[in-house]
């Protein structure tokens, strides 16, 4: 700690820049120029060397160059050579935070300490100098970028800055180079706290410049068109006293307490006080009401090096790295270059998830979409709710006129599958799902189809390949597992066949690259990955409940994940018949594992929706379901509980990594965070189990080495 | 159905600093529409008493309509700007006098009833687009002799204007090209020109060129106030062995943009625009390509006769410099002397630069601040010579003039 202390900025960077070899520098270019009327002007431009596709960074050594930047403009401002200094980026990126590789690769608690008094040391120079200083956020501005122009004195904003947040707690970090100390002093503790708190955890929501500027965070806005020329202008005309930057009087009453109590409700509501972030930063805040920034930015330091040393925060820039890259490249997906061109989609059902499905592929991929079913007046209900759905976004403004008339004039129903599917390149059923059902519609639809086209169908325990057995070209059947709500959830299980082709493959890849889903490759297993893994957690729960544990108890032993929604009121969600159907096929597929439930069997035979009732506003155990339970005398503690259940998924992961389900252990957390909602500090869930030592346990091993998603060895 | 001709104004100019064309000027990185786009967003703040959708044309001129001078440059600058999509453009060329072109045959419409306000202006971005670059001449030009082959090279022309005048020498070209540099300098320093500047955002990545990052243009960088006879004495002369024209008293390679708002005198009024003068009459000509310098002298003769004025009427006159034996042609045939004080009062392209296209509107902007100065003048003209042999010119009518 000593050394952390007492070292100078240029040291501790230097030694952070040791850690970090492969930083991608950001340069801190000098620039002086005549301000009309304000005299000799020095601007810094964050730049690191590429176009905006490679955003602009803050590692070490990028940190050490504004420092030195700093040092340049600091004489000079001393010497009253200037008159004011700027910081702006390089075209459409200001710049967008902290380097994660960085971050990835500390080790130790003094070194996370020095990155964010580092951070700190550099930026707060800016709020020091012996002239005014301007940030001019002309492009994306994101963590350590929106702090840096937090401790300029004036700052103007874009009214085309496409994407400006605070998004650590996103993440499992707090703003910790002035932004938790700052931002509430600058525009309120309640407005701080929805930058903070609310939109970090509602999936990294953007603020665009006009909000950034109506916040109070910018005090100018401006068009993009000339942003920098207009903004220059602006800061000549504050130099010379023209304009007089006014700021609302902020509120240190008890609003601050309550704009603290309110972020610690989204907190509870998002993560249920089970990733330490959201509360660290909260803390931050309620002490910034002194308005002792000096210690607002102690306790940053110390809330960034804890944080950077402990499990959530690794796990969160493991799931942030799994969506943002490996979503990109689906693992074992074959080469692109085999897939076939798709324009003609044909769906086999015209019920609601085969609407769904006909909406989806009409949004995105723009081809012609046919529909078919028994009946005429299952079709017409079929193309009537596309319909619908499109003048829905027509009404929201999601799409135009244009392209609503050209999307609806796309759907169609035919009850003539050979007249429908003739020319179709894919077709998907969403038939019912038994497998008889399911082989006599391919055989049928296979009759009528090219040679080339796909056969995908939805199903969510079948086995494709015994789906795709009688059929003469087998090759070309794929499982193409959607998540309800299908528009919502981005997973899709992209599942091979026995005998399921390179080119079908790549094909199907290529389809759900255009639907804009996060595709993952699975083999053919009972309930492939996602609902395989819910079902057991599911079944874990019901077993521990028919042994006798209380219901309350074995929910609440559940809350210190911060899933989503607690294990019943998912089931709920789900369909207790559906969720008795799954258990059944994975029951009859692995019947030491998986069990059913009398009491789920029970509650379904009685027409229930779900185990719960919610008359008095929140959820209470249904009387009705509450008699038809039938529970012996096991009961367990909620620690027991947890064991038992995590235990089970540990074993069950275990399992499928074995049989090669997944091509990784990564496959299994994408799914799990893309296709039920498992939260970001989990990392899923492998990053939990081995920080919480259950995978060792279980299986006698990791499932991710020491630092992939957790601190390096 | 009747129909009236309605006065036509010119209500204001703007442009951009000129730059040096090349890897160290200052617009190196500049793309050329974001220029005119620029000055095209200053008319409005300007004048915000013009509705953006009341612009009937906005009229763009290039030499080199190529890139990103090209695609209807007139139409996707007027997008780029932010104006209404209502607003539909052109593009336009006559090389030098595009942007001359521009007003005068948007005038001609706004007279005629077709427009009511209309935005006219130019860019040339030298350094992105050198001259002649992607031209095809036909061959017959060469075959036929139907223009020598120095007609090409505006450098060789203004050598062969000093042949056709001999009259004209070095000395008294370069001694005019000093005048240009000081008056220049005087202008900046009374503060006549930066009024009408837009300045633009340049970034630079290259060291070789000074600082790296964003940097401000507010003020020409041609200029090169200080100039000395014995400094030009000693330049080269790179169309000619032993030639007289030179870097020194010609018009550098630049980039730039200009625009201006012009409108009907009436709508004007309605909308509270300033009129800062009244076209009079234009004219274009064709002379001998060879000699395109000494377009202004028959460009001016037509225009004077059809607003049935004669030289002597002109109080004020801007004179494009792209070449001192050019402007020296002009003044000797029309008997003026070489440092006639109603001549480029604030100097002229020798020392600010000429971005070909975009030139036009830059006279037109000195002459109104000139109107603005001096009431007691009643006409100006602004003038230029045009390459492959023209010269056009526009007579204005000082709306301050205090005589009668």
């Amino acid at each position: 700690m000593s050394t952390t202390t007492t070292a100078t900025t240029a040291e501790l960077l230097r030694g952070a820049a040791e850690l970090f070899p492969d930083e991608v520098v950001t340069q801190a270019h000098v620039r002086h120029l005549d301000l009309p009327g304000a005299g000799r002007f020095a601007l810094i431009t964050l730049d690191n060397g590429f176009d905006h596709t490679k955003p602009t960074t803050f590692g070490p050594q990028s940190l050490a160059n504004l420092d030195a930047a700093i040092d340049q403009v600091e004489k000079e401002a001393a010497d009253g050579e200037i008159t004011g200094v700027g910081l702006t980026g390089k075209p459409f990126i200001f710049a967008v935070g902290a380097d994660l590789k960085g971050v990835e690769l500390l080790k130790r608690h003094p070194d996370a300490l020095a990155i964010g008094k580092g951070g700190h040391d550099v930026f707060k120079r800016l709020s020091q100098l012996a002239v005014p200083t301007f940030a001019y956020y002309n492009g994306a501005a994101m963590g350590g970028g929106v702090e840096v122009g937090l401790h300029c004195t004036y700052r103007t904003v874009s009214k085309t800055l496409p994407a400006f947040s605070l998004p650590e707690v996103f993440l499992g970090l707090v703003p910790g180079w002035g932004g938790c100390a700052l931002l509430p002093n600058l525009i309120g503790a309640d407005r701080a706290v929805s930058v903070i708190i609310e939109n970090s955890l509602n999936q990294n929501r953007q603020l665009k410049g006009q909000q950034v500027f109506d916040l109070g965070i910018a005090d100018a806005l401006f068009d993009g068109a000339d942003f920098l020329e207009q903004s220059l202008l602006w800061t000549a005309s504050v130099l010379q006293g023209k304009t007089e930057v006014v700021r609302p009087e902020v509120d240190r009453g008890e609003a601050w307490d309550q704009a603290v109590e309110r972020g610690r409700a989204i907190a509870d509501s998002k993560v249920h006080g089970a990733a330490p972030a959201a509360y660290r930063a909260l803390e931050i805040i309620a002490a910034a009401k002194s308005g002792d920034l000096r210690q607002g930015f102690d306790a940053e330091d110390q809330a960034l090096a804890d944080l950077i040393m402990g499990g959530e925060l690794r796990a969160g820039i493991y799931a942030f790295n799994l969506v943002q890259k490996r979503a990109k490249r689906p693992a074992g997906a074959p080469d692109k270059s085999l897939a076939r061109p798709v324009s003609k989609v044909g769906v086999v059902g015209a019920g609601l998830m085969a609407s769904q499905l006909a909406l989806l592929f009409v949004r995105r991929l723009q081809v012609p979409v046919v529909l078919t079913d028994i009946d005429q007046e299952r079709v017409d209900k079929g193309v009537g709710y596309v319909h619908e759905e499109i003048d829905k976004l027509l009404l929201k403004g999601r799409v135009n006129q244009d392209q609503a008339n050209r999307l609806k004039g796309l759907v169609t129903g035919s009850l003539d599958k050979a007249a429908a599917f003739g020319d179709a390149d894919f077709v998907i059923e969403a038939v019912f799902e038994e497998m008889a059902v399911k082989q006599k519609v391919f055989a049928e639809v296979e009759a009528v189809v090219p040679k080339h086209a796909i056969l995908a169908t939805n199903t969510s325990s079948l086995s494709v390949s015994e789906m795709a057995s009688q059929l003469s070209h087998p090759e070309r059947v794929v499982g193409f597992h959607f998540f309800n709500p299908v528009a919502i959830l981005p997973l899709l299980e992209i599942v091979r066949g026995a005998q399921t082709d390179d080119a079908s493959l790549a094909t199907a890849f290529a389809v759900a690259k255009s639907l804009k889903k996060t595709a993952v490759l699975v083999k053919d297993a009972p309930a492939f990955v996602v609902n395989r893994i819910l079902t057991r957690f599911m079944g874990e729960i019901q077993n521990v409940i028919d042994e006798g544990t209380p219901v309350a108890t074995a929910e609440k032993a559940i809350e210190p994940l911060g899933l989503p929604m607690s294990p019943l009121v998912l089931l709920e969600l789900v369909g207790p018949a559906i969720g008795l159907h799954v258990s059944e096929t994975l029951n009859r597929a692995f019947p030491d594992r998986f069990t059913v439930s009398p009491n789920l069997k029970a509650v379904v035979a009685a027409g229930k929706r779900g185990f719960y009732v919610y008359d008095s506003g929140k959820p209470e155990l249904d009387p009705e379901v509450a008699a038809l339970l039938q529970q012996g005398d096991t009961v367990l503690t909620q620690e027991q509980v947890r064991a038992r259940v995590l235990d089970a998924v540990a074993q069950e992961i275990g399992l499928m990594l074995e049989d090669g389900i997944v091509a990784e252990a990564q496959d299994i957390d994408l799914c799990l965070i893309t296709g039920a909602g498992w939260p970001f500090h989990l990392g899923g869930i492998t990053p939990y189990l081995d920080r919480e030592g259950v995978s060792q346990r279980v299986t006698g091993k990791r499932f991710l080495e020491q630092g992939l998603a957790s601190v390096p060895a | 159905m009747p129909r009236t001709a309605r006065d036509v104004v010119f209500v204001d100019g703007v442009r951009t600093p000129f730059g040096k064309a090349g890897p160290k000027g200052i617009y190196h990185e500049t793309r050329a529409d974001d220029l005119v786009i620029k000055c095209i967003r200053e008319l409005l703040r300007r004048n915000p008493g013009l509705p953006p959708e009341r612009i009937d044309e906005v009229a763009l001129a290039a030499t080199t309509q190529i890139g990103d001078q090209g695609l209807t440059l007139g139409r996707t600058a007027g997008i780029l700007a932010g104006l209404p999509q209502s607003v539909p453009g052109f593009s336009i060329d006559r090389m030098c006098a595009g942007a001359m072109t521009a007003v005068t045959t948007t005038a001609g419409s706004i007279s005629f009833g077709a427009y009511d306000v209309v935005v006219a202006g130019g860019v040339e971005h030298m350094g992105r687009h050198p001259m002649g670059e992607g031209v095809d001449p036909n061959p017959r030009f060469v075959s036929e002799k139907l223009v020598d082959e120095s007609a090409m090279f505006m450098g060789m022309t203004a050598e062969n204007l000093h042949d056709r005048l001999p009259h004209i020498t070095k000395q008294r070209a370069d001694e005019y090209a000093v005048r240009s540099q000081e008056k220049a300098a005087k202008a900046y320093a009374n503060g006549q020109i930066q009024q009408d500047l837009v300045p633009i955002s340049i970034r630079r990545t290259s060291p070789e060129a000074g600082e790296t990052g964003w940097g401000l243009a507010t003020a020409d960088e041609p200029m090169r106030p200080g100039t000395t006879l014995a400094n030009l004495a000693g330049l080269k002369t790179p169309f000619r062995p032993h030639g007289r024209v030179t870097a020194g008293n010609a018009a550098g390679l630049n980039d730039g943009a200009t625009a201006s708002l012009i409108a009907a005198e009436d709508v004007a009024h309605e909308l509270g625009l300033p009129v800062k003068m009244r076209l009079v009459s234009y004219a274009f000509v064709g002379v001998e390509p060879e000699v395109m310098g000494i377009g202004p002298v028959p460009a001016t003769h037509k225009a004077l006769a059809k607003a049935g004025l004669s030289i002597d009427d002109i109080g004020l006159f801007e004179v494009n410099e792209a070449f001192a034996v050019q402007v020296l042609s002009f003044l000797d045939h029309y008997g003026i002397a070489d440092d006639d004080p109603r001549v480029n009062q604030y100097g002229g392209a020798i020392a600010y630069g000429h971005p070909l296209a975009s030139s036009g509107v830059r006279l037109m902007t000195q002459l109104a601040r000139q109107f603005e100065e001096q009431p007691q003048v009643r006409y100006g003209i602004t003038t230029m010579c045009v390459g492959f042999g023209m010269g056009g010119t526009v007579i204005w009518e000082n709306p301050h003039w205090e005589g009668k």
